[in-house]
């Protein structure tokens, strides 16, 4: 659109050489926001990972006497108990650490079912088009038009909460924007010349759409894919503060939250720390993701 | 005295380590009611250079002169604010691209009046009158209907005319037109040509045309800048530069273009070898040595202008008055794009 | 064009009755209703009663074809729960979700325009980063746990604002923020991306030319096709909004249709529920409807077509 560019020559010789691998990982580093992602993530998932190794006390284990300590920051606090505990005596450092792992898995787990779902409907609705594709896009469109959060309380609370029901739950409601980002990147490839030479060649459609097709979405999908698990995440959060999530006693920082939610007026950190936990998590991968989102689709706004 | 004072105008702009220097010390003057072609390649500097005199440069671009003054007023020290009442008033602008250089969200009698109400004091009637009056001017009929309407209604050629209306809503001294008929069909181009010719007889305008076209040059330039990598490589009159080229690029310019009744049908038309030099980094000397037929070691140094009467040449070869020698070097000749 | 709208609205039509569909059929198929409203001291003979009476004997499909016929007439059916009506049940409630809804919305777009405008004019200096931190963290945080901390905040220590219940428009102020500001990033970003594509277009190059002041061609120029997009994601996002109406309600004791909703959900309230996950749907789906409307009224160039 403008014309102010100078000396076209010039300028084109000023580009970097074809990106590898390993440069546009350099690259990706120096992006900040993916760096901080990055680190956050890091975290977490060590903390999660090392979990039974880093908790000082066993997450599940119950003390009475112990009940309503506070952090210790706070006036009658102690490093016994670095992060208090919570109304049944438990050691809330250990419940973040483990509770990470809930939350981790249930995000992964979530997005990856959502992400075969979706991927699976783009690929037909994209390679296909016609009548496939107006099925896939009205499912699409109904989707969209389904408030989630209440579908998924509501089916939450009918089936009973638990950990694989929200996980499949979730699963079952958060593959729209695969769908979506996949059927366009199939439109786009299915066009392409080397599409066209491997159905010359007469290559089986499930072929092409697995070598060919396939992983030139991968990009795309990685990016979604950490946008959903954040979704994930947050909706299995507020599914668990509302009781029809992950039951107690298992540490979901979303089920501390409702459990500390009595005592928010005077022992507030109960509440706090859980949620600034899963602020970082959710930073961390929407970080990433949309530090990945800008190397791999640097034209893309979705 | 001049109307419009350009000297050593340079304009960098900052690519990473390195800076490009696109516009590397221009010199040159247009006088009231004169129409100044600034030719060159795409490429060359000139879009940088006409943004250059409104100040409408990229962000990233710097701009550095020793004059740059219009009718007396000196442009380098005027801030924004000030730069701001001279453009659309005093100095006005006309770009490439009709389709796109109107805002689609409002009707051409907006887009019209609002330059008038900017810089004058009239209510919003009498620039709507006015507005009419000056689409009349540029050839568009049925003026008030067209006010109502927008943009995309109109066609490029339309659209370009309105532009030039709008340039004109004020009455500036100059107008710089950058490229305003590239965009268009040959035969829109040529209307076009002639109206910018017409208006700028009537209004007594100085108008600096940019383009890249030698032919447009031939038929309505009064005066001719020749630009080569950032610099102005030769001026002269239009009809002193046609006869007697000096510099070895401008000959290699027109030595390109079929000539009617000289060029014999099947005759091969010359082109210039050779790429243009990257402008990255610090430069010395003739941008055009590498590709230039006489080149010679001197031409590594900076190369003064050699001036006669109204005739500028950047070239140690050049002549101050002509001579038949000018037209033997002719085997070369250069495409333009 | 209204040959358009006329195929857009069948396809809503189309897809509000899916959605029924599927809710229906989640709801019946999860349990057994007449269990559920039985509760567990139910005899099998008062099973079989409620069975009969809710009509819950008849095959699934006549169930909602009745279902969808009562609605067609505007009968949502009786709550098991209240003894009312569900349509009064949301009569009464809407207002209050839709004011909330209203309220958030225009929270959002006061914060998100003006800081998007910002960081689109400042770009790559501290100001965007700042503003697109702010951006980032607030789709980050929990709505839930926001509007907690909100409360601990301004409820608690400082003593501001009520916690519960919906008397007064103070009482709607946090509610507001905790729903609005999840909007608040992708509106930002949508303004910021809008206004530097826009920025960058010829057209604005063109009004910087005619010398027109800065702010004249920041809002009257860029910002009036800049925020056409945007205006279109304001009406969705104000969808998304009434759906997560219901943690918000709940949290704050706003007797709207989301804590209604979720009261239901609880009780296994189906004809509540049901109800509910269709209004949102159908609000949903007009709303695209009118984001897609507005975009042809506000373009110009999409008008003529």
């Amino acid at each position: 659109m403008s014309t102010t560019t100078s000396s076209s020559l010039v300028i084109n010789d000023y580009q970097p050489p074809a990106k590898s691998v390993w440069r546009t990982l350099r690259a990706s580093f120096g992006h900040r926001g993916f760096a901080i992602g990055a680190v956050l993530l890091m975290v977490i998932l060590f903390a999660a990972l090392l979990a039974p190794w880093l908790a000082p006390y066993d997450p599940y284990t119950q003390d009475v006497m112990l009940r309503m300590k506070p952090p210790v920051w706070m006036a009658n606090g102690t490093w016994e108990y670095m992060l208090g505990t919570d109304k049944l005596g438990r050691d809330y450092l250990s419940r973040l650490l483990y509770g990470a792992r809930i939350s981790l898995f249930i995000g992964f787990s979530a997005a990856l079912i959502s992400g075969i779902i979706g991927t699976i409907m783009g690929l037909l609705a994209g390679y296909f088009g016609g009548k496939v594709d107006a099925v896939i896009s009205y499912l699409i469109t109904t989707r969209l038009a389904m408030p989630v959060v209440m579908i998924a309380l509501a089916s939450a609370s009918l089936i009973g909460g638990s950990l694989k029901v929200v996980i499949i739950l979730l699963g079952c409601l958060l593959w729209d924007r695969f769908a979506v980002v996949v059927r366009a990147a199939v439109q786009q490839i299915r066009d392409a010349e080397y599409v066209a030479s491997a159905q010359a060649l007469g290559c089986s459609t499930l072929r092409i759409l697995a070598s060919e097709i396939l992983p030139n979405l991968v990009g795309a999908l990685i990016v979604v894919a950490t946008l959903e698990m954040a979704h994930a995440i947050l909706l299995e959060s507020a599914l668990s503060f509302l009781g029809v999530g992950v039951q107690p006693p298992i540490p979901s920082w979303g089920l501390m939250i409702a459990e500390g939610k009595p005592y928010m007026f005077f022992s507030p950190w109960v509440i706090a720390i859980p949620g600034v936990a899963l602020m970082v998590l959710v930073l961390g991968i929407n970080l990433v993701g949309d530090g990945l989102r800008d190397l791999i689709l640097p034209d893309g706004r979705n | 005295m001049a109307l419009l004072h350009v000297e050593n105008l340079r304009v960098e702009i900052p690519l990473g380590q390195d800076t490009l220097h696109a516009v590397r010390g221009l010199d040159f003057a247009v006088e009231r009611g004169e129409m100044l072609c600034i030719v060159g390649e795409s490429g060359c500097g000139k879009s940088l250079t006409s943004l250059a005199l409104m100040d409408l440069l990229p962000r990233k671009a710097r701009r550095t002169a020793t004059r740059l003054s219009l009718d007396g007023i000196d442009m380098l020290t005027r801030s924004e604010r000030q730069m701001c009442d001279l453009r659309g008033n005093r100095l006005a602008m006309i770009f490439q691209e009709p389709m796109t250089s109107l805002n689609p969200a409002y009707s051409i009698g907006n887009q019209l009046c609002e330059v008038l109400t900017r810089h004058r004091k009239v209510s919003r009637k009498d620039a709507m009158l006015r507005a009419a009056q000056m689409l009349e001017k540029v050839g568009i009929s049925n003026a008030t209907e067209r006010l109502r309407q927008y943009p995309h209604q109109l066609s490029g050629g339309l659209r370009q005319r309105v532009i030039i209306a709008m340039a004109l809503m004020c009455e500036p001294d100059v107008i710089i037109a950058d490229e305003p008929t590239t965009a268009l069909d040959v035969t829109i181009q040529a209307q076009i040509l002639r109206l910018i010719r017409d208006i700028q007889k009537e209004f007594g305008l100085a108008v600096i045309f940019i383009t890249h076209d030698l032919g447009l040059v031939a038929r309505i330039a009064d005066r001719v800048a020749v630009m080569y990598a950032g610099q102005i490589v030769e001026t002269a009159p239009a009809v002193e530069l046609f006869e007697n080229p000096q510099h070895p690029y401008t000959r290699g310019l027109l030595a390109s273009i079929p000539i009617p009744g000289r060029t014999q049908p099947g005759q091969p038309l010359g082109s210039i070898p050779g790429l243009v030099p990257s402008l990255v980094g610090e430069q010395h000397g003739c941008a055009f040595r590498n590709r230039c037929p006489q080149a010679i070691a001197a031409c590594a140094q900076d190369v003064p202008p050699v001036e006669s009467t109204d005739h500028m040449t950047r070239c140690l070869f050049a002549t101050p008055t002509s001579g038949p020698a000018a037209h033997t070097a002719l085997r070369h000749g250069g495409a333009l794009s | 064009m209204s040959g358009f709208l006329l195929r857009r609205l069948a396809i809503a039509l189309c897809v509000a009755i899916t959605v029924s569909v599927i809710s229906f059929s989640l709801l019946h198929l999860s349990g057994d209703l007449a269990t559920a409203i039985g509760g567990p001291e139910a005899t099998s003979e008062q099973i079989e009663q409620i069975r009969i009476q809710y009509g819950l004997n008849k095959p699934l499909v006549t169930q909602y074809f009745e279902w969808l016929g009562d609605v067609m007439r505007l009968d949502l059916g009786d709550s098991f729960f209240f003894q009312e009506s569900v349509y009064n049940l949301i009569a009464s409630r809407l207002s209050i979700t839709l004011g909330l809804g209203a309220m958030a919305l225009g929270i959002a777009l006061l914060i998100a325009i003006p800081l998007g405008v910002l960081a689109a004019v400042k770009r790559d200096t501290w100001i965007d980063r700042l503003a697109l931190s702010i951006a980032v963290l607030g789709q980050a945080m929990p709505s839930f746990w926001f509007a907690l901390m909100l409360i601990v905040v301004f409820s608690v220590t400082l003593k501001w604002l009520p916690v519960s219940g919906n008397s007064t428009w103070a009482h709607f102020v946090m509610p507001a923020i905790a729903l609005g500001y999840y909007a608040t990033p992708a509106i930002m970003r949508l303004t910021r991306a809008g206004m530097l594509d826009v920025l960058n277009s010829d057209y604005i190059r063109t009004a910087r030319a005619k010398g027109l002041r800065p702010h004249t061609v920041l809002f009257k120029h860029a910002l009036r096709n800049a925020l056409i997009p945007v205006v279109a994601l304001a009406a969705v996002e104000f969808g998304f909004m009434l759906g997560g109406s219901v943690v918000i309600e709940t949290v704050f004791s706003l007797q709207g249709i989301g804590q209604l909703a979720w009261d239901a959900i609880a009780r296994d309230d189906f004809p509540v529920v049901q109800a509910v996950v269709l209004l949102i749907a159908v609000i949903y789906i007009v709303l695209t409807l009118l984001a897609d409307v507005l975009n042809a009224l506000l373009d110009p160039r999409i008008r003529v077509k």
